[in-house]
């Protein structure tokens, strides 16, 4: 084990958390906002993904796949949360477990349907097919470094737009208080489908990006929900700049622990830190409401 | 049994079903037997995670996690050179059940929806620690070719016979089952359920009683897998994947949570709805899914209570 492959590694984690945290940081504020388990999450990430592999077949281009796609998975989010989750507010959790579940089901079946069950390759964009040369002998592929580079670029806005905008303003309120923001005259559904939108959108965006370098296939979305889920629990429910640390930190500790841990520890190690981080710390590392 | 035990009208039902279940295999057709024989194990499970689910109001997103827990030691024994069924199944019950002691130990520290995630992150764990065993198939799994035995000649080689043996177990763990919820540690999980607070305040060791309920029902759970690996002849991490979880719990909410006959009803429902649909369709999902969130959001209380509309509630 040598110093630049733990470099290469750590950049692998920080570029698996970038993508950890533009999964999380819709689903966090649903769950805090709404109080709403949303385990079709990971639908809009396989969706996103879909739609982007598919436009960019059709237009010859990455970015103008990538420009055609947001919009639809947008769109979808926002069906989805008009037709069925508007309804699960009032429910238990175990409701929209059920129902979340069922879309999952559901949306594994019509990508099956409308684009076979093989799986998809996703040509790299133009011009990022190369290596990086970022200290003198350690190369890194562009591609995965424009991942990160977008995926700070995205945190940035976020933060910007949650923390210094009065939009943003009103949805940390509802993280924290959910009905003292209703009492207050504030439009607490409106608000919630564009905080369902902007998560959908994310959600794509980050398919949209791990398409090229992961295959496009049925069941993608669910392996990378389970990580959400853990970074959102570890985070703390509601809050984005938990889900932005419990990310990264999720990240590091996958891609570093398969080198540095036997392989049997290393695929449990973030189950074994969201298991500590909820015993003693039950409410995650960032709670948002107090 | 109770000293005022009278043959009444369900104990006629329960007979009469368990006739009609016992003639399962004079219709001749090995299918069949196999399928009803899948059923019953899967009811048998649902039936363990109704425990906690509809009675103590645990919602567990990870009950396949003791499933693969007893179909593991199954496996793992097996490939040992231990066959016999009394050692076998002791063991796994054993094992299932100290998984589910640890497990619950921990998780039952946390409520809501963080119980629901750490009970998924516990059998994400347990399934990632079987992919990584490579002397057992790793991602793979491993085959089990030929069937636990009870010594003396006596083994479960036979279909049928294994089918039996299954029908009987289910009719003992609901047996079990209906004596558990009915007796005083029963009432007490009732009570937990609809307001802990109040059961504590009143001097209840809550926690530990949840905890015994918990394992109990893990041990049951542990049981159907030993169960599985026997009827199937293989065993791999794809039982323990966190969407075998969701199906057991779709089997619960589908059949009626909080009964005893409900989770097994609706094993039988998403089993037998998946060999009829997929001999249609290869796509039956499409329908599933839309049939699940109708059934979350109008059909409250599952078949049972679409059959009894709220006369009944165990």
């Amino acid at each position: 084990m040598n110093a630049s492959l733990l470099i290469v590694q750590t950049l692998n984690g920080v570029q698996l958390g970038m993508m950890l945290f533009l999964m999380s940081a819709g689903l966090t504020l649903v769950f805090g906002i709404m109080n709403l388990i949303n385990l079709a999450h990971g639908s809009l990430y396989m969706l996103g993904a879909y739609f982007a592999a598919t436009f960019q077949k059709m237009t010859g281009s990455f970015l103008l796949g990538m420009a055609m796609a947001l919009p639809a998975v947008v769109l979808v989010g926002i069906l989805i949360e008009v037709a069925v989750l508007r309804r699960l507010y009032d429910h238990d959790h175990l409701d929209q477990v059920l129902a979340t579940f069922a879309m999952i089901l559901f949306f594994n079946e019509l990508v099956s349907i409308l684009w076979g069950p093989q799986a998809y390759f996703m040509a790299l964009p133009e011009g990022l097919g190369g290596t990086v040369e970022l200290l003198p002998g350690i190369r890194y592929p562009a591609y995965r470094m424009a991942i990160v580079a977008a995926g700070a670029l995205v945190a940035l806005g976020l933060w910007y737009f949650i923390m210094r905008t009065r939009v943003g303003m009103l949805i940390r309120a509802g993280a924290a208080n959910r009905e003292m923001v209703g009492a207050l005259g504030v439009n607490i559904r409106l608000l919630f489908t564009l905080v369902f939108g902007l998560g959908a959108g994310l959600a794509g965006f980050a398919g949209m990006m791990a398409g090229p370098i992961l295959s496009v296939e049925i069941g993608m979305g669910e392996s990378i929900l389970i990580l959400t889920l853990v970074v959102i629990i570890i985070g703390g429910i509601g809050s984005v700049r938990g889900a932005f640390v419990a990310a990264i930190l999720i990240g590091i500790t996958d891609t570093v622990g398969r080198v540095m841990l036997p392989p049997a520890l290393a695929s449990m190690a973030i189950y074994i830190l969201m298991a500590a981080v909820l015993f003693w710390r039950p409410q995650g590392l960032f709670p948002a409401a107090t | 049994m109770k000293e005022d035990f009278r043959f009444g009208k369900r104990h006629g039902a329960f007979l009469f079903v368990m006739l009609m279940l016992a003639a399962i295999p004079f219709m001749g057709e090995p299918f069949y037997v196999r399928l009803a024989s899948r059923i019953l194990i899967y009811g048998l499970c649902a039936l363990s995670l109704d425990l906690i689910l509809g009675y103590g109001g645990m919602v567990s997103l990870g009950h396949a996690a003791f499933l693969g827990v007893g179909a593991y030691t199954t496996g793992i024994l097996f490939h040992n050179g231990v066959q016999s069924a009394w050692i076998v199944w002791s063991a796994a019950v054993g094992i299932s059940g100290a998984a589910a002691l640890v497990i619950g130990a921990i998780s039952l520290r946390t409520t809501g929806v963080y119980f629901i995630m750490i009970t998924l992150a516990f059998a994400q764990m347990i399934f990632y620690f079987c992919a990584s065993l490579e002397a057992y198939g790793g991602d793979d799994g491993m085959a089990m070719w030929s069937r636990n035995t009870f010594g003396g000649g006596l083994d479960l080689d036979s279909p049928v016979r294994l089918y039996y043996l299954i029908l009987v177990a289910l009719a003992v763990a609901f047996f079990l089952s209906r004596r558990l919820v009915d007796s005083r540690f029963g009432r007490v999980i009732r009570g937990i359920r609809e307001n802990e607070g109040r059961m504590r305040s009143i001097g209840y060791p809550t926690f530990q009683y949840k905890l015994v309920l918990f394992v109990i029902s893990g041990a049951a759970a542990g049981f159907a897998g030993v169960l599985l690996a026997n009827l199937n002849g293989y065993i791999s991490p794809a039982l323990i994947h966190w969407t075998r979880s969701g199906e057991i719990l779709v089997m619960v909410i589908l059949g009626g949570m909080g009964t005893l006959i409900g989770p097994i009803l609706g094993a039988a429902c998403l089993l037998l709805a998946e060999e009829i649909l997929s001999g249609f369709t290869q796509h039956w999902m499409i329908f599933l899914g839309p049939l699940l969130i109708l059934v979350v959001l109008f059909g409250r209380g599952g078949l049972v209570g679409l059959a009894t509309r709220g006369r009944y509630r165990g």
